[in-house]
């Protein structure tokens, strides 16, 4: 029988929570047993080969290229987990959620206390993503079906978790492993 | 020390700079200055020795207070959903036309500023407006229009007000437009009354006696919640404190409600009687008239009267004739609040402080006013207490339906031939209600206002008591061709509004029902969504503080209920899991007019 | 004149003295009932309605609502669990929480309130209100963000250091904490050592320079939820 597939991504993220992954030392050994690798940056898989059993997001919605990786994810993938604060509140993207967004990047490009732009360029290719008017945590663009919190959530949190819905088990974190910091 | 800052502490020192008084000192800044400017918080602190903050704090509570300037003339239409079904939206266009500013903002010459305000008690006869005190019902657009452009030719609101209504409306101290429409006189409100012959029966008795009459009586109170008239009194009385009050909730503003407003203007000397028999039973000698600010005009009336009756040995020392019986009646303005109907809110407001209701216990009646013993009752509650003591308990209590005795003030508005005021035994079917006020293809009612509920055809046959369909006496009336979610709507927007913030589920709940109700109204609920309503209403319904909050969420919980089609038959499922409430393109405006280039992706 | 009362709690006979709030009760004889606002050296506020029971069938607030005896009351039930759980994430959606680099992260009562009733991620949109920071005092800043409008600060500047300092100002959603002076909390009589300074459950009224002084594993709720010392006390 084959073995269910993951596919992850980071959207508007730091890559941390690939990196607490990738913290489950030894187990990944295990992991690699019981899952194929989809689309995702582990494997530097572009696109989906085909539907997946798990698709794990890092990251919420920050530009107009978040959103279509979100809903490819929403498409392809039985269950889809927000992993970590930006998928499940923006996390420190969402900070700009306040300010206008022309002020934002203004104050990226134009006006803030270490910037050297003399030219006074604001970056435009027109192959680069559009922003967002805010960003959106993954929920509010697809539905999600489990939550894992926390910056990033820890090792043994995302462990505990893939093993549960691996074995068809309700995700159940006990009190040590729901952290949002 | 500049010249507004002299003017500031003259206010206070004509308030003998009593910290108590504050909402009297703010509202006279108020109506002088036509905003409370930072200097004159200040100021108040300074003069009446207490913190700027603490003035600020019940400044920026108030809707009629303002922290900036306004203008001179500040036109308030109500939004009332009555009003919007009566297109108020046609009248608000044509005051933005005129005076070439939007809703929510001043001209340029500081003259005129109009904002949305919620009811102010004059469903029967909209739109209605008021400016400067100054009432202007049954609005149209050429009349907002002609209003707007008398204001900016240098008009009077007083010139303006129109021909004056009926009844006491006429009077030289009213003048007003207003309309009674007095439909149905009973016989313990409306019914004939020399002043003080109730007054004159009680003061016959002994307190206890007073208070044996009105438990016999069983009269409950008439704001909405029913409690016992009598043993309200009874455990005012039973207290040793020596000062002790007694309030008058004149703050109607539970939306589509007008009654008391007609009492005041008509029957006002009932109310008195009622409020000084409260006085002698419970040993009170002070009596607080909370009036609404929105019926300010007619302040200088009741003024009157109450000075009439000083004269007359109505009030003042030895009331009546009675040796001992001290009793004096103040009024105190309200500001634009409707969290201040809730007796421990109002009392809130009477100690100068912004409208939070109070944790309870300590109940009123125990510790209220200043920490002192308080009854607070309804307007039409002391009115029918006077009644009861002119013509005995027997005779009221066999009045109305066997829990609910006496009448029932109603106050009728929406789509009907008839609306007004009527006073209806209690335990009358909605039915004949609808039938007598002439209600036209009624499809739904609004019993109790917004925090009562929306009932649709199949519970016509429902009594009006307590015990079944309770209300205040707001009773609004919907024909099919309304929209029940846009009433929820508008009712949930109205709570949304006036909650004073105090306590997590109704500052929050609610914010977040409108979401989801929205989602109703602008085609993107899911059928999650009914159970999602319906828990978040629930929640905010059993953990809310206050009266007001536990009520807040009937507008949604109440048209789930009983109009469960107007929500099932707008909820689009959908199988591609994406969030129907995601709006790619409106996300993208920002970015696509700043970067000048269209999406990459969609 | 008997000085005790016998009551319920969740099915269990407790004593109480008869000038004591359920709450005072429950945490004597060592059952934990959930609540933010309240705060023992402080009036009850009864704000935040987390510790709101069923009270002999009716919702009360435990911190306000005195002791009777006879009294039953039920706490721990889906039902209760249920609202608090929605109290909470109310709270959370309502300001801007960023626990990940919040000064409070740990010590937070608020986020040991999710912890404890095992939220993951609150149900409800976030509504990512602006709210202004105030960083003008030389020891004390107020970030309202994170603000839950508690009202221990309110309390505790009136009632312990006798200065008036916070109030609450505006209403409904736009209520939030103001300070006793026009331009900031620098202007006001506040102190870095004043009780005020250091009763803010949340991040939201931090003294400076005392950030992140313990690592992350030794902090208040790292290991144990919130109200665990309550609940150790019940079982000696």
């Amino acid at each position: 029988m084959a073995k269910p597939k993951v596919a992850t991504a980071s959207l508007a993220g730091c890559f941390g929570c690939h990196m607490s992954l990738l913290d489950i030392d030894d187990r990944i050994l295990k992991l690699i047993d019981l899952v194929d690798f989809d689309k995702s940056p582990v494997d530097d898989i572009k696109e989906f080969t085909g539907p997946c059993r798990i698709g794990i997001i890092e990251g919420g919605c920050c530009n107009e290229e978040n959103v279509r990786v979100l809903r490819d994810f929403r498409k392809h993938c039985d269950i889809l987990i927000a992993c970590g604060d930006c998928a499940t509140m923006g996390g420190i993207p969402a900070m700009r959620n306040t300010i206008p967004l022309k002020e934002c990047l203004d104050e990226a490009y134009l006006n803030g206390p270490t910037v050297y732009n003399p030219q006074k360029i604001l970056p435009n290719d027109k192959e680069l993503p559009l922003l967002l008017n805010r960003v959106y945590p993954c929920q509010e663009v697809v539905k999600i079906d489990y939550f894992l919190p926390g910056c990033p959530p820890s090792a043994d949190t995302l462990w505990q978790a893939l093993v549960a819905l691996l074995g068809d088990k309700p995700v159940e974190l006990p009190y040590e492993l729901i952290k949002y910091d | 020390m500049n010249d507004l800052e002299v003017r500031v502490r003259a206010i206070c020192q004509a308030h003998e700079n009593n910290r108590t008084r504050l909402m009297d000192i703010v509202n006279a800044v108020q109506n002088e200055f036509g905003y409370v400017p930072g200097c004159a918080l200040d100021a108040i602190a300074k003069e009446c020795g207490t913190q700027r903050v603490a003035v600020q704090s019940l400044v920026s509570f108030y809707a009629f207070h303002s922290e900036l300037p306004k203008g001179r003339h500040v036109i308030r239409l109500c939004n009332d959903i009555v009003d919007q079904f009566q297109d108020v939206q046609a009248v608000a266009d044509a005051m933005v036309d005129e005076a070439g500013v939007p809703f929510g903002q001043t001209t340029p010459d500081n003259l005129l500023h109009l904002e949305w305000t919620p009811c102010i008690g004059m469903s029967d006869q909209a739109p209605a407006a008021i400016v400067d005190d100054v009432i202007f019902p049954r609005l149209t657009p050429a009349k907002a229009k002609a209003l707007v452009k008398a204001l900016k030719a240098g008009k009077s609101c007083a010139e303006l007000a129109g021909r004056t209504g009926d009844g006491n409306n006429s009077h030289r101290l009213v003048k007003s437009a207003v309309h009674n429409n007095l439909r149905l006189r009973g016989d313990v409100i409306f019914a004939d009354y020399h002043p003080g012959s109730g007054l004159a029966k009680a003061l016959a008795m002994s307190p206890a006696e007073v208070v044996r009459d009105v438990k016999t009586s069983r009269l409950r109170g008439r704001g909405g919640a029913g409690f016992p008239t009598g043993m309200k009194w009874d455990f005012a009385r039973q207290t040793d404190n020596r000062n002790k009050y007694v309030i008058c909730n004149a703050d109607e503003g539970e939306p589509g409600t007008f009654k008391d407003r007609v009492i005041l203007t008509e029957c006002p000397e009932l109310l008195f009687d009622g409020m000084t028999i409260a006085g002698y039973a419970t040993g009170s000698a002070h009596g607080i008239l909370y009036l609404r600010a929105e019926y300010a005009y007619l302040k200088a009336f009741i003024e009157d009267l109450l000075a009439k009756r000083h004269k007359k040995g109505l009030l003042g020392k030895d009331v009546a004739g009675k040796t001992g019986f001290n009793f004096d009646i103040r009024i105190q303005m309200g500001a634009g609040a409707y969290i201040c109907g809730e007796e421990t809110a109002l009392i809130s407001s009477c100690e100068g402080r912004r409208g939070d209701p109070k944790n309870r216990p300590p109940f009123p009646a125990q510790k209220g006013y200043l920490e002192c013993p308080t009854i607070v009752n309804n307007v039409e509650t002391f009115c029918c207490a006077a009644r009861i003591l002119q013509e005995g308990p027997g005779w009221f209590a066999q009045k109305g339906s066997k829990g609910s005795p006496g009448t029932k003030l109603l106050s009728v508005s929406g789509d009907c031939e008839k609306p007004g005021v009527y006073e209806v035994p209690f335990g009358i079917q909605l039915q004949d209600l609808l039938e007598m006020v002439g209600a036209d293809h009624p499809a739904a009612v609004q019993i109790g206002g917004p925090s009562g509920s929306l009932v649709g055809k199949a519970e016509f046959n429902r009594t009006i008591c307590y015990d079944d369909l309770a209300t205040g006496g707001s009773v609004m009336i919907f024909n099919q061709k309304r929209d029940v979610l846009k009433i929820a709507m508008y009712f949930l927007d109205f709570f949304i509004e006036e909650s004073c913030g105090y306590c997590t589920p109704c500052r929050v709940g609610n914010v977040l029902i409108r979401e989801r109700l929205g989602r109703f109204l602008n085609g993107t609920a899911e059928s999650a969504d009914l159970d999602y309503l319906t828990r978040l209403g629930t929640t905010v319904k059993f953990m809310s503080r206050c009266g007001m909050g536990q009520t807040s969420p009937n507008p949604v919980l109440t048209t789930l209920k009983n109009f469960p089609d107007a929500y099932r038959s707008r909820v689009k499922e959908r199988k591609d899991k994406f969030q129907p409430t995601f709006d790619i393109g409106a996300a993208l405006v920002d970015s696509q007019a700043l970067a000048g280039r269209k999406s990459v992706h969609f | 004149m008997s000085t005790t009362i016998k009551m319920t709690i969740d099915g269990k006979e407790i004593q109480a003295h008869p000038d004591q709030t359920i709450l005072q009760a429950a945490d004597a004889a060592g059952v934990y009932i959930p609540r933010l606002c309240n705060m023992k050296e402080l009036i009850p506020h009864g704000s935040c309605r987390v510790c709101t029971v069923r009270c002999n069938g009716r919702p009360q607030a435990a911190c306000i609502q005195p002791v009777a005896d006879g009294m039953v009351v039920e706490s721990n039930t889906p039902e209760l669990t249920e609202h608090r759980r929605a109290i909470i994430d109310m709270l959370f959606v309502e300001g801007n929480h960023y626990c990940m680099f919040c000064e409070k992260s740990g010590n937070c009562e608020l986020q040991a309130m999710a912890y404890r009733l095992g939220i993951a991620t609150p149900r409800y949109p976030y509504q990512f209100p602006h709210r202004q920071v105030d960083a003008t005092h030389p020891d004390v800043l107020i970030d309202r963000n994170r603000c839950i409008l508690c009202g221990r600060c309110v309390s505790a500047s009136r009632d312990v250091d006798g200065k008036s300092v916070f109030e609450f100002v505006g209403r409904n959603s736009h209520k939030r904490v103001a300070v006793n002076a026009e331009s900031g909390l620098g202007a006001t009589a506040l102190t870095g050592a004043d009780r005020a300074a250091g009763v803010c459950p949340v991040g939201s009224i931090i003294r400076k320079r005392t950030a992140y002084a313990q690592p992350i594993g030794q902090r208040k709720y790292d290991h144990q939820p919130i109200g665990s010392d309550i609940e150790a006390a019940g079982q000696k």
